[in-house]
């Protein structure tokens, strides 16, 4: 049996690998943004003293720590997976892959998870500065363990650094792999945009308790710290991108066609960028097509005279180079997805700076006319994580490691029926998963700051710390 | 026997794998005996008190072995992964839901929230203590691998009379570990405390009998550990011994004596699966040209080289940071420890 529902195990090992790493991407980047606005709040607690500040970062730690249980559980069956489903994968790039993969585990996840329990369960137990010392080292944790994981991506979209020896990847230089330039490019993509993550969800809350008049100082506090990590955030993600797809016209050519949904490469001097389109695989043109022009050279080129090519000449010659095939991905999604992304981007960075507007107007303690957008922002940036992800990843298609390796070539030989299976079980499990964690964020967020022991900062406070679990 | 890059990663994977079943193995253990000997709500939560700074930092050990295998043994990972898919899936499931479990379920001070969470913690302790087993049987046993190293059976191979007794002898080996753990993380005198003991002294009676048995079964009938070249027998003669050991020290009160016991049990009987494997790290049952051995599905000596550098720098980082977390929760969990002091929520008995 090679089908199941019409569906042949690399359709479903494909589905697999997208629901389980999106899902996984809902936590991760929360996890480095928060944890980043959360070591900063530390910081000013401890350097003021406050029981008040203290107080309030033991409420945001206790959002963190919901959010950081399964982060972390989610994220081993990623790794497990390529061995699991992608067993052509695993021969034919273990040798580079693995590597980063080794070294975010030995560089990061055994600190992160070693000294977030030490930070949280050991208030009390470790000085003042240790406890600061320990979220910080939870915060750079989670940024070395993105970097390379990004490091390991970008080697698969842009490979450098090896050989093909025997028929499969081999390391020759292993600088060249930490220092592809993609990887550095994405590093900063997926920094400053999972620090917009932490920071709108800490505004949504911040905003939640000023407007109820709930311990005004203090959440008057985080809205501002919130505030400028959020500026930073957005102005760092969008001029990122903006250079991510200016090497993409270089290394992937066809994934930033497809970006563009530009199916013939212009006839003129310049490029247009299409605005809204409706771009159909099957006839290899758009339906519908409305662009700018000289727009699509300027992004691509930072000139107004260049231009890229399009999708059909790069499918001939791919033919020419890759021998037959269809080397072009499935266009709408990735074209549409990767617009919602830069709209939600767009947005971020209009909503920061209407708040920087009303600070500097003495306005901050009312949330204003935008309150009910402030409260569902914290979807914005991981909407726009999501189709980011599915951009890049769909637009890198037929091509698991570019121009390496197919994704049809890459799939372990498992029956469909195995794999429907577990795929059954992994969205029931994180349909659950992430229904618990809104649930229990939403809950714990709204409950706010009640804490009893303001003036003994130094005794952990009960209402922080889950019950049980203190020895 | 030369020591070759290969030959050393392969005994990386063999340590990491044995940190990992000596730190999870307690924490499994005590997620297991926690419905039986818990009996009110603040014994439940002074057991999950006794291992909630360490498991997420165990757990990482397991994440370390998998990175090591894939980046070391880039073919042994999809082979071994692929043939045995659906254990690794059941065992990823439960510890996303142990995991989960263990975070959540204080969040919400209501019975029958916390009972869901001890029915699933109870699940997902029992399923991955069970599957190891069954992993490292089959794994020592070897698996229908052909051509490619593609996997040519069914999902049902792994499944036998020798792998179920493989699974329930790690099963009983790390519930017995979890009770001599808590003989040294609850408070002496407390009722718990007792009840532990108790447990110890059943499950060390039930554990060296599946686990002499499992030796025997390997030996005899299987054939299986007679491939060291020298002394095979020392690993099981010791892991026996240890269990020995354990009953002595209960006896004689040595909880610390008993802890170390069992954990030395669990070193052996690791030692005993790895170094019966040697040279090859994944057998196959269609033919010796088939098996994979430490030299032809091991990385290059380039990236074997790179992994050693950063190896020894960090992982004696890692085990003196894991010591010192070991060292800042080193007091024993009371039961009015197991709560708030001063706490206005009610000692509800569930």
């Amino acid at each position: 049996m090679n089908e199941i529902l019409g569906f042949s195990a690399l359709d479903l090992s494909r589905f697999q690998f997208a629901t389980t790493s999106i899902f996984h991407y809902f936590f991760v980047p929360f996890t480095v943004g928060f944890a980043f606005l959360i070591a900063v709040l530390q910081t000013l607690a401890y350097r003021s003293g406050s029981a008040r500040m203290e107080n309030l970062t033991r409420f945001f730690g206790h959002l963190f720590f919901i959010n950081f249980a399964v982060g972390v559980v989610t994220g081993i069956v990623q790794e497990f997976q390529f061995g699991m489903n992608w067993q052509g994968f695993s021969n034919f790039v273990g040798n580079i892959f693995g590597v980063p993969l080794a070294l975010e585990v030995l560089m990061a996840f055994f600190l992160e998870s070693t000294f977030l329990g030490i930070w949280w369960f050991g208030k009390g137990r470790i000085p003042a500065w240790a406890s600061l010392a320990c979220i910080w080292i939870v915060s750079v944790g989670t940024m070395i363990s993105a970097f390379w994981i990004i490091i390991a991506n970008a080697w698969m979209q842009h490979p450098v650094g090896f050989e093909i020896r025997d028929g499969r990847a081999v390391m020759t230089d292993f600088s060249a792999i930490v220092f592809n330039p993609k990887g550095l490019e994405w590093s900063a993509h997926i920094l400053t945009g999972s620090l917009t993550v932490g920071a709108f969800f800490v505004l949504a809350v911040s905003a939640y308790h000023l407007r109820r008049r709930h311990e005004v100082e203090s959440f008057r506090t985080s809205f501002k710290v919130a505030l400028v990590v959020a500026l930073v955030g957005s102005l760092g993600v969008t001029l990122s991108g903006h250079e991510q797809g200016q090497s993409a016209v270089r290394d992937q050519p066809m994934k930033y066609a497809a970006f563009s949904a530009l199916w013939d490469t212009p006839t003129g001097n310049q490029m247009p960028e299409s605005l809204l389109a409706l771009p159909s695989n099957g006839l290899r043109e758009n339906r519908l097509e409305v662009s700018l022009p000289y727009l699509g050279s300027f992004l691509a080129f930072n000139n107004f005279n260049e231009k890229a090519q399009g999708i059909n000449e790069l499918q001939r010659e791919y033919v020419a180079k890759y021998g037959p095939g269809d080397y072009v991905p499935w266009v709408w999604p990735v074209y549409w997805s990767f617009r919602v992304m830069v709209g939600l981007g767009g947005v971020m960075l209009l909503v920061s700076l209407y708040y920087i507007w009303r600070w500097r107007q003495g306005k901050l303690d009312d949330p204003g006319r935008l309150y009910p957008l402030l409260l569902v922002m914290p979807l914005a940036p991981h909407l726009a994580n999501f189709s980011g992800f599915i951009a890049t990843e769909m637009g890198r298609q037929p091509w698991i490691v570019q121009g390496l390796l197919r994704t049809q070539d890459a799939v372990s030989n498992l029956s469909p029926l195995t794999v429907l299976l577990s795929l059954v079980a992994f969205w029931v499990v994180y349909l659950t998963l992430i229904g618990l964690d809104v649930f229990l964020l939403t809950r714990t967020a709204r409950a706010g700051i009640h804490e009893p022991d303001v003036e003994t900062p130094s005794i952990p406070s009960p209402e922080y710390l889950p019950e049980g679990v203190r020895s | 026997m030369n020591i070759d890059l290969p030959t050393l990663w392969f005994g990386v994977v063999a340590l990491t794998f044995t940190i990992y079943f000596f730190l999870e193995g307690f924490d499994f253990g005590v997620g297991l005996l926690q419905p039986f000997l818990a009996r009110r709500e603040a014994e439940r939560r002074a057991m999950i008190g006794t291992v909630g700074p360490f498991w997420a930092a165990n757990e990482v050990w397991i994440i370390l072995a998998a990175g090591v295998i894939f980046a070391a043994f880039p073919v042994w990972y999809g082979a071994l992964m692929t043939s045995l898919y659906p254990l690794f899936a059941l065992i990823l499931l439960a510890l996303i839901g142990r995991g989960v479990a263990f975070e959540y379920r204080a969040e919400i001070d209501h019975r029958r929230w916390r009972l869901f969470w001890d029915v699933t913690s109870f699940i997902c302790n029992a399923l991955p203590a069970f599957l190891w087993g069954v992993i490292m049987t089959n794994m020592v046993r070897g698996l229908p691998i052909g051509a490619g190293a593609r996997f040519q059976g069914t999902p049902l191979d792994a499944f036998d009379l020798f792998s179920l007794l493989g699974g329930l002898a790690t099963l009983s080996l790390f519930v017995l570990h979890g009770a001599t753990f808590l003989l040294l993380r609850l408070e002496t005198g407390s009722e718990l405390y007792t009840r532990a003991r108790a447990a110890a002294l059943s499950f060390g009676a039930a554990a060296t009998v599946l686990v002499l048995l499992f030796v025997y079964v390997g030996f005899v009938r299987e054939e299986l550990f007679n491939s060291f070249g020298y002394a095979e027998w020392i690993f099981p003669v010791a892991a026996a011994l240890n269990l020995g050991l354990i009953w002595l020290a209960l006896t004689l009160k040595r909880d610390a004596l008993a802890f170390i016991a069992t954990g030395l049990t669990i070193v052996a009987s690791t030692a005993t699966i790895f170094l019966s494997l040697l040279p090859n790290v994944l057998p196959s049952t269609l033919g010796d040209a088939y098996t994979l051995t430490v030299q032809n599905s091991a990385s290059e000596p380039y990236t074997l080289r790179l992994l050693t550098w950063v190896g020894v720098i960090f992982l004696p980082l890692i085990i003196g940071y894991q010591a010192w977390n070991y060292y800042v929760f080193r007091q024993r969990v009371t039961e009015s420890g197991g709560k708030p002091s001063g706490s206005v929520l009610p000692d509800t008995e569930a």
